[in-house]
């Protein structure tokens, strides 16, 4: 999969000595901070997708849903230091942290510097007087997408650090599974949605959420997701928003926009304005059917990094 | 001698180790499948296996042999458990190292230096139902056997016993730490895949330090 990939990426892409490790071929940019991120693979465009210009330098690559090991961060920050730093954005999940964690150690012995943000944007995962054991979600590609271009502007590692630690700060997700998905390697998925229900609050890798409800309409769940997501920000009249929705993996793409279409008019409804939509398979569970819907509200800065120009093979703008 | 063993006939812990958790992957992996992702069989055993292989290249001790399985887990087996069963092996090569003959108290410093380092990455304690759960009964009962003055082999046996109760004590728990925490009460009822592999690891380590020491 690795392979195919960077071949069909290769003017973008490069592999490195560590075949678990992709780079942006032009990396370590020189007096740029480097951009890096990783985690358990099957989530397809994240994370390789978004090695590019503008975006990330290099990227750990895990086993399906399993945090890649220690040296993988750390040959993952090997390829991507100029000798400004790193900044590397991650998700919340405890193996991606223990092994983000060993990682920098190994790094500081080579003097060099890693700092990181961690993406805790589902907002089912955990109530919000505990949001520090909340997962990272599909907002961890707004995330990325503010690192990459505060870093591509020059940004010193802090200044890297602080829009992405304020992307996702103003960041929240919500996803709802129709269908399961499976592990290859395990050959059956490990839980069900029956028939005609859906699984609120799903996470990324099928961890249960919320409630089961009975299916509804796009409209339905569009109100039921906005409902879940705006008071916990709150996300109030006059904000101004990039909403990001994502297919979960065999949700067709046609129904995104579907869905899209209800959750503007809410929007339009409560005078929240869309700075900037999202609309794709930006964040996947392997075929999981489903959906989800993330918000983050912009300021200046913010609007400045996601209007900035980026290539790579999950997200190209001009 | 039946009080103590070699460093280099040790060895055998570590082949043990590795039959086990490959004859457990399916057992391992299926647990997991209740309240996880069901692979933690198939990356247990991919990284046993790994230093299985590492393992026939050349002889080695003990000490050695839980670098080779402690580097492995760590540099190639990822997740949670690459990390901490990687430390787990390292802080018991560590403490190994260097003495030629393995008797109860440097078995002791070798068990007792295990939750040290893995509270360098990770905050459970027991309750959480997490492989601590395993881990420090099975360390306690083993300490408290030889401070009342028993042998190395009654300890041993302590140990092992601890080691099954505190996996089987997870069933009732909710899980506080880790994937499975998302669940709540809902992961009430299934034993925890960490805590059951641990148990593995130590009632392979109990077996074949009978066999040594008999």
């Amino acid at each position: 999969m690795l392979e195919g990939f960077a071949a069909s990426m290769s003017s973008l892409i490069d592999t490195t000595e560590n075949p678990r490790v992709l780079k942006l071929k032009d990396a370590p940019i020189k007096n740029k901070v480097g951009v890096v991120t990783g985690g358990g693979s099957g989530h397809k465009p994240a994370f390789i997708g978004y090695i590019g210009k503008n975006l990330c330098d290099a990227v750990a690559v895990g086993e399906i849903f399993s945090s890649p090991p220690a040296q993988m961060f750390y040959d993952a920050f090997k390829a991507a230091d100029a000798g400004s730093g790193v900044a590397c954005l991650y998700g919340n999940y405890a193996g991606d942290n223990m092994n983000v964690a060993m990682a920098i150690e190994m790094a500081k012995d080579d003097g060099i510097v890693v700092k990181t943000v961690v993406a805790n944007d589902d907002v089912p995962s955990a109530p919000k007087d505990r949001r520090e054991n909340r997962r990272g979600v599909a907002g961890e590609v707004l995330m990325w997408k503010v690192g990459g271009a505060r870093a591509a502007m020059g940004g010193s590692l802090d200044e890297v650090i602080n829009a992405a630690q304020k992307a996702i700060d103003n960041t929240r997700s919500v996803g709802i599974g129709l269908s399961p998905c499976t592990i290859p390697e395990v050959g059956h998925p490990n839980f069900q949605i029956e028939a005609g229900k859906m699984e609120v609050g799903i996470g990324h890798h099928g961890e249960p959420g919320m409630e089961v409800a009975d299916l509804e309409p796009a409209r339905k769940m569009a109100q039921r997701m906005i409902d879940i997501i705006i008071p916990d920000l709150p996300f109030v009249e006059k904000d101004d928003v990039v909403v990001l929705i994502s297919g979960l993996g065999s949700t067709p793409p046609s129904e995104l926009f579907i869905f899209f279409n209800d959750v503007k008019r809410i929007l339009d409804e409560k005078k929240i304005s869309v700075f900037k939509s999202y609309i794709g398979n930006y964040f996947t569970s392997l075929e999981m059917c489903g959906i989800t819907l993330t918000m983050m509200k912009v300021d200046d800065e913010l609007k400045k990094c996601i209007a900035y120009p980026c290539e790579s093979w999950g997200l190209t703008q001009f | 001698m039946d009080d103590s063993f070699t460093n280099t006939n040790g060895v055998s812990i570590i082949f043990k180790m590795i039959k086990d958790i490959q004859d457990n992957k399916q057992y391992l992996s299926d647990i997991d499948g209740q309240i996880g992702d069901g692979d933690h069989g198939i990356n247990m055993n991919k990284g046993f296996t790994l230093c299985e292989e590492k393992l026939k290249e050349a002889p080695v001790n003990l000490s050695e042999g839980l670098k080779i399985l402690s580097n492995i887990l760590m540099m190639k087996i990822g997740g949670s458990m690459g990390p901490l069963y990687g430390l787990f092996f390292k802080a018991m090569a560590k403490e190994s190292e260097g003495k030629e003959v393995i008797n109860a108290d440097v078995f002791q410093t070798m068990l007792v230096a295990i939750p040290v380092e893995l509270s360098k990455v990770s905050k459970a304690t027991p309750g959480d139902k997490t492989l601590m759960d395993c881990l420090i009964p099975a360390v306690a009962a083993y300490q408290e056997a030889i401070a009342t003055g028993e042998s190395f082999k009654s300890a041993l046996m302590k140990m092992k016993n601890a080691a099954v109760a505190g996996r089987d004590s997870t069933k009732d728990m909710i899980s506080k730490v880790g994937r499975s925490s998302r669940l709540g009460e809902r992961s009430i009822g299934v034993i925890d895949a960490g805590s059951a592999s641990c148990c593995i690891i130590f009632c392979a380590i109990a077996d074949a330090i009978f066999e040594l020491l008999n």
